[in-house]
């Protein structure tokens, strides 16, 4: 099933914070982005390449019947990118996920809004990166089967052997023999390269290049 | 997975003072990188094939590209930048060299990994010694080798071998574990690469050859091999298939262009061949597996293919759990929580811990280890598909010689207390560290 990149807006990174940013020592610990569409999308699948986030939840805003008004609903909760917050671990991993694994239907999302955790103090920032939205891309058209492959006719009876022509059944086992060695010696083909290191037989080289 | 970071500065600035190494020695000296030998001298060659030890080139102008301990302070520079090291001590800060927080197994997590070296499971290394009556483990795990041999199976040698394999057994079970089957085309593509040498003269070539004189040739237990070095160091560097191993390797092969052609594509090539300029040391790969294997093609065989799975995350950076980056940060992190005395009393001498055990992790212990004693620990290096291995009996070395370690007052003299584990017994040591130990 192909998918198709949803065109839509992403806002930049809030830090959720108590107290003032600037006179207070620690760093915030969670960053929300949030993530807008122009028209109402139905999603597949979220993908993104992780900077030191340790955990991510997902909420989305969307119409849950076509005339009450679009609600905000959690659909993904603290889904862990890093095992160790602490450690390198999933740092910088490209992560997948799919409407499957949420907690939710995704059918009709108007925003999403995504929370990143980092409870580590050992990292100077964290984020996301290079996030990109699919949505269901159309089905590939529905093939219809020939009458002959969907409806196997019963076994025939083989028509009688016209004189002086060998027994077909006969030929034909013989030449499946020959195929079967031929297919054998093919097989056997080595895949070993030569592996050749210099052009058309010169290799006098003076230095090494840097770029 | 290899992090960006280190993938695109470290190791790139690491890699381009290699090639200025092997530049500057070009120049000073008027030698080419490569040039093709002249008939005379391949005739010459080809007739010693077998005893190039004999040769003895002058190679005093030739110098190591680089040493361990100069790759240690590149490892020892490393940072992440969006990593706090700030002045202040934190919970996190590492003590010791390496300062990229890599995540490490514990002992818990060793012990589990480990777990056929356990107390209770038998060992190549303790339960045949000679006071162990061979009817209570030896006999009955010669005869499952000899089973598993019989039904060639990989997977069943490899959990085998966990336990170490008879001597008798064992270049047959790691040619089993490691996929090597001497087929006809192997044994040519072996003489292709010999023609190659003949044909052709690399400067890398004296390379290996004064590592061969400086440290292989030197062992009372390698010296004997001295020719077999050489037939597979040289083909090694033609090997354009080793090629394959930098799809999963974080380094790249250095480039050059035939002469005159520079910058045109057409006409760049890998040098050497194989993209692996060898360091001081190198050759210490090779020499323990001389003792299992005769043939040249086949020894070129197994060497190629332990370089290719293993061997290489010990020379290069990255941030695999077996990469060399990590079996540093497993060790001094092993050393820090379960021997914190020797740690802050070798750290408070100007004795990290590192600066000694790095040399044996690099060389996977060989020319360092009695070469029996050497093949034991091997055999849990193919068994656990592993590194690790190497960083935890380190620590267990560290451990073992504590006492005169903590009555040391400098690096010079912690030096010598570890200067020889030519009587160490692997396998005893490493039950101990792991399990056997109260922590």
């Amino acid at each position: 099933m192909s998918r198709v990149s949803v065109p839509c807006h992403v806002k930049g990174t809030v830090a959720l914070q108590v107290g003032d940013v600037r006179t207070s020592q620690g760093r915030p610990g969670v960053l929300v982005i949030d993530v807008t569409f122009p028209s109402v999308a139905p999603f597949e699948e979220i993908m993104f390449k992780n900077y030191y986030t340790a955990f991510l939840s997902i909420r989305v805003r969307q119409h849950t019947s076509p005339h009450t008004p679009a609600k905000w609903v959690t659909c993904l909760r603290d889904y862990c990118l890093m095992p160790d917050p602490h450690s390198e671990e999933g740092a910088q991993e490209y992560v997948s996920l799919f409407k499957h694994q949420m907690l939710c239907d995704m059918a009709r999302v108007l925003e999403l809004r995504l929370i990143l955790r980092q409870p580590s103090p050992l990292w100077l920032s964290f984020t996301v990166e290079e996030l990109q939205i699919y949505q269901q891309g159309s089905k590939s058209p529905s093939m219809t089967f020939p009458k002959w492959l969907s409806h196997p006719v019963p076994c025939e009876q083989p028509a009688p052997l016209i004189e002086g022509l060998p027994d077909p059944s006969r030929v034909s086992s013989e030449v499946q023999q020959m195929w079967a060695l031929t297919e054998m010696i093919r097989a056997s083909h080595t895949s070993t390269r030569i592996g050749r290191f210099d052009v058309d037989g010169c290799y006098d080289l003076n230095l090494l290049s840097y770029t | 997975m290899t992090l960006t970071v280190l993938k695109s500065t470290s190791q790139g600035s690491w890699e381009k003072r290699i090639l200025k190494s092997l530049n500057s020695m070009c120049t000073e000296l008027s030698i080419p990188l490569a040039r093709k030998r002249p008939v005379g001298e391949q005739k010459e060659l080809l007739n010693k094939w077998n005893e190039m030890g004999t040769d003895e080139p002058d190679l005093s102008l030739f110098r190591p590209v680089y040493a361990p301990k100069d790759f240690l302070e590149v490892l020892i520079n490393l940072r992440n930048p969006n990593y706090e090291n700030g002045d202040s001590l934190s919970f996190r800060t590492h003590l010791g060299l390496i300062q990229v927080p890599l995540k490490v197994k514990d002992i818990p997590e060793l012990k589990e990994f480990f777990v056929e070296l356990g107390l209770t499971t038998g060992q190549l290394g303790i339960d045949d010694s000679t006071q162990v009556p061979p009817e209570l483990f030896e006999n009955e795990h010669v005869r499952i080798g000899q089973k598993v041999l019989a039904e060639q199976d990989s997977a069943a040698a490899q959990q085998y071998i966990r336990q170490g394999s008879p001597t008798a057994l064992r270049a047959e079970l790691w040619a089993l574990i490691l996929n090597i089957s001497s087929q006809p085309e192997d044994i040519l593509y072996y003489e292709q690469l010999k023609t190659n040498v003949i044909q052709h003269d690399l400067l890398v070539d004296s390379l290996i050859y004064k590592d061969v004189k400086l440290t292989a040739s030197n062992d009372d237990y390698y010296f004997v091999f001295e020719d077999y070095l050489y037939q597979v160091l040289l083909c090694f560097s033609r090997d354009t298939s080793v090629l394959g191993h930098f799809a999963y390797n974080s380094a790249s092969p250095p480039k050059s262009y035939i002469r005159g052609k520079l910058g045109l594509e057409e006409y760049a090539v890998f040098y050497p061949p194989n993209g692996v300029i060898p360091f001081h040391g190198f050759s210490m790969y090779v020499a323990p597996l001389c003792f299992l294997y005769h043939e040249p093609s086949k020894l070129y065989q197994i060497f190629r293919e332990m370089y290719v799975r293993f061997f290489f995350r010990l020379h290069s950076i990255s941030s695999h759990p077996s990469g060399i980056v990590s079996l540093c940060l497993l060790f001094e992190t092993l050393l820090q929580t379960y021997l914190p005395q020797l740690f802050y009393h070798l750290r408070e001498i100007g004795a990290q811990p590192l600066r000694i055990s790095f040399k044996w992790m690099v060389r996977a212990f060989s020319g360092y280890l009695a070469t029996d004693q050497l093949l034991l620990l091997w055999d849990r290096i193919l068994g656990y598909n592993s590194l690790e291995i190497l960083a935890v009996l380190a620590a267990a070395v560290f451990a073992f010689r504590a006492v005169n370690l903590m009555e040391v007052t400098s690096l010079a003299a912690a030096e010598a207390v570890l200067a020889d584990l030519s009587t160490l017994k692997v396998m005893p040591l490493l039950q101990i560290f792991l399990f056997a130990t109260v922590t």
